[in-house]
């Protein structure tokens, strides 16, 4: 003989399972629908194969402390942000060629974002009254921010003169193809940090200018 | 007769033109003799100071930053022997000398530059090592000149003073090249070399390779060791003949 009491908590029991039992279906139910949310806000267009553009690059040569200005013909992206992260990003795969004449490891993996902002120190757009008014931001000077990964920083080659390539080459490059842009400041990881390898100060920002190609080695 | 009554013969009485002549005699006398004592009272005039000639040596990283790795040996140690070489030959041809660091120790970037400060130095070097390029690479700041002020900023003082950098870089380019060693000249941003107030070069030394062939003459050789620290010295004492000129 089975207590009342007994049988009040098994149907008390069996109650709270199966509504627990709903509740959980219900939670399951809701997460699917949260995911399929998601994915109809992923991008449905196929995507476009780039045309092939040429880029200027300029190329560090270690043998005679030189910028050589080469051209690449690459697929780029219209967004420029994009566009100088995969040019920088050819230009460390042709560091990191086993033939390279400034051989540094790390390849185009080594830059992780190119950031693209108003210059510090913008002046006023000047306007003619035939001329649209344009914004600055939209026309004037940009401020590059290159973010670096660590790995590259710290296995870049120590030196004066190998860090110096490095850092100019990478201002020149960014300019030759993004002429708007006239200063370039340096990130490791999102981080300022003093030196690249121990030499080249990436605290300062640096004038795009700062980098121009010579054909000679010796002054 | 006595001896006095024979010199009074000698002497005729004196006529009014001799008196005349024996006051003028005396006065002159006690003129020069005025004059001489005048002078021995006086003090002595000082002979011109040589002017004072320094050279501030930086020996690049140490203590906890070793620097480059070169073939056999850190940056740190490299940089600190020749130093200490360096030194030697400077003092040797009468240029007095300040040093950053005599041991292997750490000196802050903002450091080094205090001292070449405070040496009110003619002329700044900061020594390193890379086994990258090839001979002497020659880096002055990359700061655009500018007039010097009376209180210049700590990161850019060295703006004051890049025309004379250049300068110098001149000097020691045309040394080393007559040394038979191959220089490449260049500008950098370095912390330590923007914040000196003097005419200051980053100076790094590689292997010595000939051109068109892998053979090289390593950093360790003594012989390139001291070429280059011979060259260096020469410059410097061309330098400082430079300085002095008015």
């Amino acid at each position: 003989m089975i207590a009342r009491y007994q049988t009040i908590l098994f149907g008390v029991l069996l109650a709270a399972s199966v509504a627990m039992g709903i509740v959980l279906w219900q939670l399951r139910e809701r997460a699917h629908q949260r995911l399929l949310q998601g994915q109809d806000s992923a991008p449905t267009q196929a995507p476009e194969v780039a045309p092939a553009e040429p880029a200027t690059l300029l190329v560090a040569n270690d043998a005679d402390n030189s910028l050589l200005s080469q051209v690449q013909t690459l697929p780029l992206p219209k967004d420029p942000g994009a566009r100088a992260r995969l040019i920088l990003g050819k230009l460390m795969d042709l560091y990191a060629a086993p033939d390279a004449a400034h051989p540094v490891p790390g390849g185009s993996s080594s830059i992780a974002q190119v950031f693209l902002l108003p210059a510090p120190g913008l002046s006023a757009g000047i306007t003619t009254p035939s001329s649209p008014a344009k914004t600055p931001e939209a026309s004037g000077p940009q401020l590059a921010v290159v973010n670096l990964t660590g790995a590259f920083a710290a296995s870049h080659p120590s030196g004066l003169e190998a860090e110096t390539l490095t850092v100019l080459s990478i201002c020149g490059t960014l300019h030759a193809n993004l002429p708007r842009v006239t200063q370039v400041r340096f990130l490791v990881d999102g981080q300022p940090r003093p030196t690249l390898a121990g030499h080249a100060d990436l605290t300062r920002t640096y004038l795009a200018t700062d980098a121009v190609p010579t054909e000679g080695a010796h002054p | 007769m006595g001896p006095l009554e024979s010199d009074r013969r000698f002497y005729p009485p004196p006529s009014q033109g001799g008196l005349i002549r024996r006051l003028c005699l005396a006065l002159a006398s006690f003129i020069v003799a005025l004059g001489s004592i005048v002078a021995a009272q006086a003090p002595p005039v000082p002979a011109a100071p040589q002017p004072r000639f320094v050279v501030v040596l930086d020996a690049a990283h140490g203590g906890d930053d070793p620097g480059g790795k070169l073939d056999t040996q850190a940056e740190k140690a490299y940089t600190l022997s020749l130093s200490v070489k360096l030194r030697s030959l400077l003092n040797a041809r009468g240029i007095q000398v300040v040093t950053t660091r005599e041991s292997d120790t750490n000196v802050d970037t903002n450091r080094r530059a205090e001292i070449a400060n405070h040496a009110n130095a003619q002329a700044c070097l900061s020594l390193h090592a890379s086994q990258t390029g090839s001979g002497v690479h020659l880096f002055a700041s990359s700061l655009p000149p500018a007039p010097p002020t009376r209180l210049p900023a700590w990161k850019t003082g060295q703006s004051a003073y890049v025309t004379r950098s250049l300068a110098m870089a001149g000097i020691l380019n045309s040394a080393l090249q007559h040394a038979g060693i191959a220089v490449t000249l260049g500008r950098t941003a370095m912390p330590t070399v923007d914040s000196m107030t003097c005419p200051a070069i980053a100076i790094e030394i590689a292997p010595d390779r000939a051109a068109g062939s892998t053979t090289k003459t390593g950093l360790d050789d003594p012989g390139y060791q001291a070429s280059v620290a011979e060259a260096i010295a020469a410059a410097m004492l061309e330098w400082k003949t430079e300085a002095h000129q008015p």
